[in-house]
């Protein structure tokens, strides 16, 4: 390289930056509604998530949109460097009582802007190969 | 099909700011826990401090809790139209100026900044900022609650 190829960043779009998968249990849902103080029962019971019509205990939205972004967390290293974060709760993620339920994580950079040395960071959140979170993006300033 | 109408004055309604919910180191910690959190600055106070924090680093998702405050306000009235068992989180956005670290005091702000009507739906936007104890902006939390409309 020489000294006039200098970059500002190497982040291209459509680069992947992370990846991960999380395995959640019943017990992660207990653990998640304890944290956050969302006790609403459709987490835990299966009789009143029959009841309502539900396929199954789910886990909360917020807790599948708070792991989603962990794997950019990390490769930022700073988690000052996230600005704004937004998803869409599209399809829920059903927690089976002793299977529990993968939920896997890619994160592709979606958009840079040079000026503002910042990324739109494209999250694909899917469970058993379905996408569980729509636009799911992440605002970062880059490293 | 019974329609339950939001009742539009919630735009206009000034609501209260939320007594200072105090940021406790183990609350991170467990949140952090129940996250899936690896950054050691959510956990380790030695950490944190190294990478310029004043204590333990909120995970980003954590201002839920200090939002979920202001939220049950606007359950808690009562010509809100607006009934909890009918309410589905659509999606949610949260935009920051810093991060949440053990210690802080913060207060969250209410407001109601859009109810839209889609099928027999009501797709109402609840707006809540968060400000510390100097009341400098630490993050702005946007949920987008689906009321269904077809009360059975």
């Amino acid at each position: 390289m020489t000294s006039d190829e200098v970059l500002v960043h190497p982040f291209v779009p459509g680069d992947v930056v992370a990846e991960a998968t999380y395995h959640l249990t019943r017990e992660s849902l207990v653990r998640y509604a304890g944290a956050s103080g969302d006790f609403n029962a459709i987490h835990y019971r299966d009789d009143v998530a029959a009841e309502v019509g539900l396929p199954g205990v789910l886990a909360h939205g917020m807790l599948t949109m708070g792991l989603a972004v962990q794997p950019v967390v990390d490769w930022l290293r700073d988690p000052a460097r996230v600005l704004d974060y937004q998803v869409r709760f599209t399809r829920p993620v059903v927690v089976h009582p002793t299977e529990g339920a993968d939920v896997s994580v890619r994160a592709v950079i979606g958009k840079v802007d040079e000026a503002e040395r910042t990324a739109r960071i494209d999250l694909t959140v899917t469970v058993e190969g379905g996408t569980v979170l729509g636009k799911a993006q992440v605002l970062v300033r880059l490293p | 099909m019974r329609s339950v109408p939001v009742n539009q004055d919630l735009i206009e309604r000034e609501f209260a700011k939320t007594s200072p919910y105090l940021v406790g180191r183990e609350k991170v910690r467990e949140f952090s826990r129940a996250v899936f959190a690896s950054d050691p600055v959510n956990y380790s106070v030695e950490s944190a401090r190294e990478a310029g924090y004043a204590d333990v680093v909120a995970p980003p998702t954590f201002a839920i809790v200090v939002q979920q405050l202001t939220l049950d306000q606007l359950f808690a009235i009562e010509d809100s139209g607006i009934e909890l068992t009918h309410v589905v989180h659509g999606s949610q956005q949260f935009s920051y100026t810093r991060p949440i670290v053990a210690g802080d005091e913060l207060t969250a702000q209410l407001s109601i900044t859009s109810i839209k009507t889609l099928g027999g739906n009501a797709m109402v936007a609840a707006e809540t900022t968060i400000r510390d104890a100097r009341d400098e902006h630490v993050a702005t939390a946007t949920s987008t609650l689906v009321v269904r409309g077809d009360a059975a």
